[in-house]
C-alpha cells in the first residue's frame, strides 16, 4: 500500500510530576484520512495532540508533521495547520465576524470570512458578540477559526463535548465535508459514535498508550462477534457464567451492575437458545435488548471499564 | 484568496473594540478621573477670604469701638457679655475678644493663626482710631490667577495617576485573562508573531492615552479654566513616555501570573506606594527627607513632575530630560525583563 504520511510520531512521552500523561505513543496519520484518538477522560489525548501541534514540549519522542519538524519549520507548519483546542474561550466582546477576521489575518492564504461563515452556518450571527452565542455556536466558531486558513491538516480536540445532538450532527457534517476535500483530520473524542461515524481509522488510547488501532470495523471484528445481547433477571436472580458460555454462539460473558452482557456472533441463534435455557431453569427475564457491537464494547473488552467512567 | 488586513492592525482593532465594549473599563479610565477632579476641585476651590470674627466685651465705649472695628473689611465685630465672649473664644467661634477702656486689652490664644492675625488687624484699627498716622504710603496688588490653585496642581497629578492605572490594568488584566482562557495558547497555534501580539497592546494604549489626556485636560480647561501653559505636543510626548513605562510595568506584572487575582495583587502592590508618595493629590515635599530618594525613584513621581512642569510652568522638553530619562528607564527595564520571563503557554 502506498500512502502519504501527514503525521508520524514515535515514542512520545510526557509526564506531569507523578502523572504519566503520555507513555510511549506511536502514531501514523495518512494524508486524506480522518484519524481518531478515542479514549476516556485523562487518557492523554489532549496532551498528545498539543505535542503534535507544537504547543507542548514532549519529554521524549519524535514528531514529524507534514514533512517538517517543530523547532525548525514552525513558520511554514503554522501556515498549514488548523487547530481547535479543548476549552478555549474566544474573546467575548468581539463579534463572530471580527474574530474570524482576526484569525484570518494571521495566515498568508485562506478563505474569506464570508465563505467560512457559510461553511459553519453562522451567517446570521456574524454581528453577534461571541459571549451571546450558544455553546454549539461557539464550538462551530472555534472550528471556523481553524478553517479560515483552509488548512492541510486539521486538529480537533473533543469538538463536540457538551453539545446537544443537533449541534453535534452539524459539526460532524463539517468534518465530513472537510475530509471530502482530500485533507487530513486528527480528532480526539470520548464518544464512540463520533469515532465510528467520522473516522477512517481509530486508535484507542488508555493511560497514555495506544491499546488498539484499526478501522472501526476491524476493531469491532476483533471482538470475534458482532452483537451484544444485554439482559437482566427478575428478583435480581443470577445465572452462572459456565452455562451462559455453553449457550450456542456466545463468545464472551460480562457482568455489570445493571445486567449481563453476552457477546454473540448471531442473534437469531443465541437469543432463542438463551430463552430456552432460562425457561428450563425457571428464571424470568426482566429486560432483554440487543445491539450491534460498538467501539465502546471494544474498549470495555480491552480494559474492563467504560469510556465515560474515565 | 487574497491576504486579509495586516495582523497588527487586526490585533489592535480587536483591543480597541474589546475596550470600548466594556462599560466598566470606560468608567474607570474616563469617567472616574473626571469625577475625582470635579469633587476635589470643588472641595478645595479658592474662596474669597472670610472676615475674622471678633467680639467687644460690654462696657463703657464698647459700642463705639465695636462699630469702628466692624467697619474694617477683614473683621466682623459684635458686642457681647463677658461670659458669652469668653465662651465663644474658647470654642473657636471668635478669634479674639477686646476689652475696651483707657488701655485696651486683647484676649486671644497666641498659638492660633487666626487669632494672631486678628490681633494685628484689631490693633491697627484701634491705633488709627486713636489718631495714629502711618509714615509711609503703601500700594497693593492682588494675585489669584490660574496656575496657582489646587485644581491646577491636581489635574496633572490625576493625569499621571490615570496613565499609570490604565496602562497597568489595560495590559496586565487582558494578558492574564487571555492566558487563563487559553486564548493565548490558541493564538500561538496560528502563525501570529508574538511581537505583533504585544505591540498591539502598546498601540491601543497610545490611542487611549490620547483620549485620556484629552478628556482630563479638556475637562480641567472647560470647568476650572486649567490651562496648559507649555505646548500640547510636549504634554503628549511626556504622556507617551509615561504610558510606555507603565505599559512595560503592566506587561511585567502579567508576564507570569496565571490568575486574575494574582495579577491584581501584584499591580495593587506596585501602584499603592505611588498613589501615596508620588505627589498625585498633595506635594511629596510633605514626606521626610529620608524618604525623598525612594520617592524620586518611583516612575510616577518624575511623570507627575514633568506633567506639572509642562502644564503649569510651561517648561520646554529640554527642562524635563532628566525626568523623562528616569521614566524611560523604568519602561526599558520592565519591557526587557517581561519579554525574558513571559509565560506564553
Ligand atoms: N498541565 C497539567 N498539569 C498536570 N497534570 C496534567 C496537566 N495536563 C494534563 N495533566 C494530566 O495528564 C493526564 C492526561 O490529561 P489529558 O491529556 O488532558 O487527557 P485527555 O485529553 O485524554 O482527557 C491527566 O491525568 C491529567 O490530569
Ligand atoms: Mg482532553
Amino acid at each position: 500500500m502506498d500512502v502519504e504520511i501527514a503525521l508520524r510520531c514515535q515514542g512520545l512521552k510526557k509526564r506531569y510530576g507523578d502523572v504519566v500523561a503520555v507513555d510511549g505513543l506511536d502514531l501514523e496519520v495518512h494524508v486524506g484520512e480522518c484519524f481518531g484518538l478515542l479514549g476516556p477522560n485523562g487518557a492523554g489525548k489532549t496532551t498528545t495532540v498539543e505535542i503534535l501541534e507544537g504547543l507542548l514540549e514532549a519529554d521524549a519522542g519524535d514528531v514529524e508533521i507534514l514533512g517538517g519538524r517543530w523547532g525548525k519549520d514552525d513558520r511554514v507548519l503554522r501556515q498549514r495547520l488548523g487547530v481547535q483546542l479543548q476549552e478555549t474561550q474566544l474573546a467575548e466582546k468581539l463579534t463572530v465576524e471580527e474574530t474570524l477576521g482576526l484569525f484570518r489575518s494571521f495566515f498568508d492564504r485562506g478563505r474569506s470570512v464570508d465563505e467560512v461563515l457559510q461553511l459553519v452556518q453562522l451567517q446570521e450571527k456574524r454581528k453577534a458578540w461571541v459571549s451571546r452565542l450558544s455553546g454549539g455556536q461557539q464550538q462551530r466558531l472555534a472550528v471556523a477559526c481553524a478553517l479560515v486558513s483552509h488548512p492541510d491538516l486539521l486538529f480537533l480536540d473533543e469538538p463536540t463535548t457538551g453539545l446537544d445532538p443537533q449541534s453535534r450532527r452539524q459539526l460532524w457534517d463539517l468534518v465530513l465535508d472537510f475530509k471530502a476535500s482530500g485533507r487530513t483530520v486528527l480528532l480526539t473524542t470520548h464518544y464512540m459514535e463520533e469515532a465510528q461515524r467520522l473516522c477512517d481509522r481509530v486508535a484507542i488510547v488508555d493511560h497514555g498508550k495506544i491499546i488498539a488501532l484499526g478501522t472501526p470495523a476491524e476493531l469491532i471484528a476483533s471482538l470475534g462477534a458482532e452483537h451484544v445481547v444485554e439482559f437482566a433477571l427478575e428478583h435480581g436472580d443470577s445465572a452462572p457464567d459456565e452455562w451462559l458460555r455453553q449457550v450456542p454462539g456466545v463468545r464472551d460473558v460480562r457482568r455489570e451492575r445493571d445486567g449481563i452482557f453476552l457477546t454473540v456472533g448471531e442473534v437469531h441463534r443465541s437469543v432463542p437458545a438463551l430463552l430456552a435455557a432460562l425457561k428450563d431453569r425457571g428464571l424470568a427475564l426482566s429486560r432483554l435488548t440487543t445491539h450491534h457491537a460498538t467501539l465502546e464494547d471494544v474498549f470495555v473488552a480491552l480494559t474492563g471499564r467504560h469510556l465515560r467512567d474515565g | 484568496m487574497d491576504r486579509a488586513s495586516h495582523p497588527l492592525l487586526e490585533l489592535t482593532r480587536a483591543r480597541l473594540m474589546e475596550f470600548i465594549r466594556e462599560p466598566e473599563a470606560i468608567f474607570w479610565v474616563f469617567v472616574f478621573p473626571v469625577l475625582l477632579a470635579l469633587g476635589l476641585g470643588i472641595a478645595f476651590r479658592s474662596r474669597p477670604a472670610q472676615p475674622l470674627r471678633i467680639a467687644v466685651q460690654q462696657g463703657s465705649g464698647a459700642a463705639v469701638l465695636a462699630e469702628a472695628l466692624d467697619r474694617t473689611p477683614e473683621l466682623t465685630a459684635r458686642l457681647l457679655a463677658p461670659e458669652t465672649a469668653r465662651n465663644d473664644l474658647r470654642t473657636g467661634k471668635l478669634a479674639l475678644v477686646v476689652i475696651p477702656g483707657d488701655s485696651v486689652t486683647y484676649i486671644y490664644d497666641p498659638t492660633r493663626n487666626d487669632s494672631r492675625l486678628a490681633r494685628r488687624l484689631v490693633d491697627d484699627a484701634v491705633q488709627r482710631a486713636a489718631g495714629r498716622a502711618d509714615p509711609l504710603a503703601v500700594g497693593e496688588r492682588h494675585l489669584t490667577e490660574p496656575g496657582s490653585r489646587y485644581i491646577d496642581f491636581l489635574i496633572p497629578g490625576l493625569l499621571g495617576l490615570n496613565l499609570m492605572g490604565s496602562g497597568m490594568w489595560g495590559i496586565g488584566f487582558n494578558i492574564v485573562q487571555a492566558r487563563r482562557k487559553r486564548l493565548l495558547k490558541r493564538l500561538l497555534a496560528t502563525p501570529m508573531r508574538r511581537s505583533h501580539y504585544l505591540l498591539s497592546f502598546i498601540l491601543s494604549r497610545f490611542v487611549f492615552m490620547i483620549l485620556e489626556v484629552a478628556a482630563l485636560v479638556g475637562f480641567g480647561w472647560l470647568v476650572f479654566d486649567v490651562r496648559v501653559h507649555g505646548s500640547i505636543a510636549d504634554l503628549l510626548i511626556v504622556a507617551i513616555v509615561g504610558a510606555l513605562a507603565f505599559a512595560g510595568l503592566g506587561l511585567l506584572a502579567a508576564s507570569r501570573a496565571q490568575t486574575i487575582e494574582g495579577v491584581s495583587g501584584i499591580m495593587n502592590l506596585v501602584m499603592l506606594p505611588m498613589w501615596i508618595f508620588s505627589g498625585v493629590f498633595f506635594s511629596y515635599a510633605n514626606f521626610p527627607d529620608a524618604l525623598q530618594p525612594f520617592i524620586q525613584a518611583l516612575p510616577l513621581t518624575p511623570l507627575n513632575d514633568a506633567l506639572r512642569a509642562v502644564m503649569i510652568d510651561g517648561a520646554p522638553l529640554t527642562g524635563n530630560l532628566a525626568r523623562l530619562a528616569v521614566i524611560g528607564g523604568w519602561g526599558i527595564v520592565s519591557f526587557a525583563t517581561a519579554l525574558r520571563i513571559f509565560r506564553w503557554q
